[in-house]
């Protein structure tokens, strides 16, 4: 064992490089697959609890939906309210003690990782839909659309848009906090460096080592994230299209953005 | 009573916000080809009423028929009937995510299921009618107010509305595009576009329109031709209402 903070990093990127890179890409493909996952049960959750219910409706409508948005409400109550630790435990374990079900380590974190992610982006979704001006929905509704192909059309796209940076939050929160998921034995960053470290005695550079992979993961993601929402607001200019352009698009002259434009001049 | 060109009639129509009663016992109808001005104070219940022709608002008594048909029973479809009775919002409500294009497009391929091409040409049609056909390729935030409004005429003319109601179309913007937008008013009204607009503008409303309505304080005070509302003023409030704006 080299004798110093630098040699023995070497050592250990010889001895156990694959380890790290190995739990490294668990720890980035548990977060990316559980956030989208996350995200989809997010919307879904959100466009539900989102649904006006008017006096009007149906009785039997009216029971139905406040029975589902009860449901959707406990759902996330509960899981943003608890651990996710003590959660991978009691479905990891608890799923094999009570109905005999073995989850492979895998499935049972991307499983753990989704609907955790899905309960704080349910709130995320809500809020953004929430936040969108009453007008467009109006404007939406005045020409007849309905309540959902306003959600599909004029309310989502937007919603999306501005949360945007809250997705990209969760990922990065999902990239480190995949970590708690070494307790049932899934083989992510920390449980190789725990690994690594146990083996040789090397804590400190084990975790140095592991600290490094996880920011540069998480800055990477931050920025690719950044530049997505860049190209969501398209260009800043837009194409002036004169008459004869109206119908082939060539010739265009450039007009500038109107900066922090707002709706009401 | 009704007869052939009605297009709405509305019978004793009320609505309360909570114990706050904003229309009391409204009766009036619009015929085809009419355009029909309301003016009042701030605060009367202009903007409430439009709301509950087209039920953004549920009146909470009375009846709204359109061609002979309650319009406010639960058995109707309000988006259905909403693509025949547009609206022009005072704040716009264009579509942020969408280019002025598909702001007039998206209504005739997701509501009237027309196809694209035919979307696009009736889209640049009444474009080209508001003066906005160069502007397709650029989004609400890019435009100014006057243009946006031109833009949100445009969508609503682009369902091909039997009735369109106009809410103080004019208010929001600055004075020198307020002009701009009246034309385009005009111009449909010498079309025979059948309007219902609530505005501010008293020299476009005695120009204009074919049947003025003023309200005060949650009813109709009085109502009639414009020559007679603005020459001839019988109700005490309608005087005093007019000579603010006419002297200024
Ligand atoms: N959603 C609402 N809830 C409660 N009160 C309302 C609501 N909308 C309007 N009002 C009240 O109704 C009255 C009439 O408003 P409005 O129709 O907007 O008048 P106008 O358009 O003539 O200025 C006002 O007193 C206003 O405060
Ligand atoms: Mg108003």
């Amino acid at each position: 064992m080299p004798d110093t903070f630098g040699g023995r990093i070497v050592f250990l990127l010889q001895k156990s490089g694959w380890s790290f890179v190995r739990g490294a890409g668990i720890s980035l493909i548990l977060a990316l697959i559980g956030t989208l996952i996350g995200c989809i049960i997010g919307f879904a959750v959100g466009i539900v609890q989102t649904i006006p219910i008017a006096k009007k409706d149906h009785p039997v409508k009216k029971i139905l939906l406040h029975i589902l948005k009860f449901i959707l409400n406990a759902y996330v109550e509960i899981f943003r309210g608890t651990p996710m630790m003590a959660q991978a435990m009691l479905i990891f374990y608890g799923s094999t003690a009570l109905f005999n079900i073995h989850m492979s380590t895998f499935f049972a974190a991307v499983f753990i990782v989704s609907i955790n992610t899905g309960a704080y982006m349910a709130e995320t979704v809500r809020g953004g839909i929430l936040s969108i001006d009453t007008g467009q929905t109006e404007g939406a509704k005045a020409i007849g659309m309905t309540h959902f192909q306003t959600m599909l059309n004029v309310i989502l796209p937007q919603a999306l848009r501005n949360i945007m940076p809250q997705i990209g939050n969760n990922l990065i929160i999902n990239i480190k906090d995949t970590c708690v998921l070494s307790i049932i034995g899934t083989v992510e960053l920390f449980y190789a460096a725990k690994g690594t470290a146990g083996s040789y005695y090397t804590y400190f550079e084990s975790f140095t080592i592991a600290m490094v992979i996880y920011f540069i993961m998480t800055f990477t993601c931050s920025r690719i994230l950044r530049h997505f929402e860049g190209k969501l607001d398209g260009p800043d200019n837009f194409d002036l299209a004169t008459t004869d352009t109206l119908a082939h698009t060539s010739g265009m002259s450039k007009y500038p953005d109107k900066k922090g434009g707002s709706d009401n001049e | 009573m009704s007869n052939q060109d009605t297009i709405l009639d509305i019978h004793h129509l009320s609505k309360a916000f909570g114990t706050n009663v904003v229309l009391k016992d409204i009766d009036f109808s619009v015929h085809q080809g009419d355009v029909t001005c309301i003016i009042g104070a701030s605060g009367s219940g202009k903007s409430t009423l439009l709301r509950c022709l087209n039920l953004l608002e549920t009146p909470t008594s009375g009846e709204v028929l359109y061609h002979g048909e309650d319009i406010t029973g639960s058995k109707v479809n309000a988006a259905s009937y909403r693509s025949h009775v547009g609206m022009v919002f005072q704040s716009f409500n264009l579509f942020n995510n969408m280019n002025v294009l598909k702001n007039c497009m998206v209504g005739q391929t997701k509501v009237l299921k027309k196809s694209e091409e035919d979307a696009r040409k009736s889209a640049l049609f009444f474009l080209e009618k508001v003066g906005m056909a160069p502007y397709i390729n650029a989004k609400p935030r890019q435009l100014s107010g006057g243009q946006k409004q031109r833009v949100a005429i445009a969508r609503a003319l682009a369902m091909e509305p039997e009735v369109l109601l106009f809410d103080e179309p004019t208010s929001a913007l600055d004075p020198q595009m307020v002009g701009e937008v009246l034309e385009v008013m005009r111009t449909l009204a010498h079309e025979g576009l059948t309007m219902i607009i609530v505005t501010h503008e008293m020299a476009f409303a005695r120009d204009v329109s074919s049947h003025v309505v003023f309200m005060a304080d949650g009813v109709i005070a009085e109502e009639g031709q414009p020559s007679q509302i603005f020459e001839t003023p019988q109700n005490p409030q309608t005087k005093d209402f007019l000579s603010r704006f006419m002297r200024g």
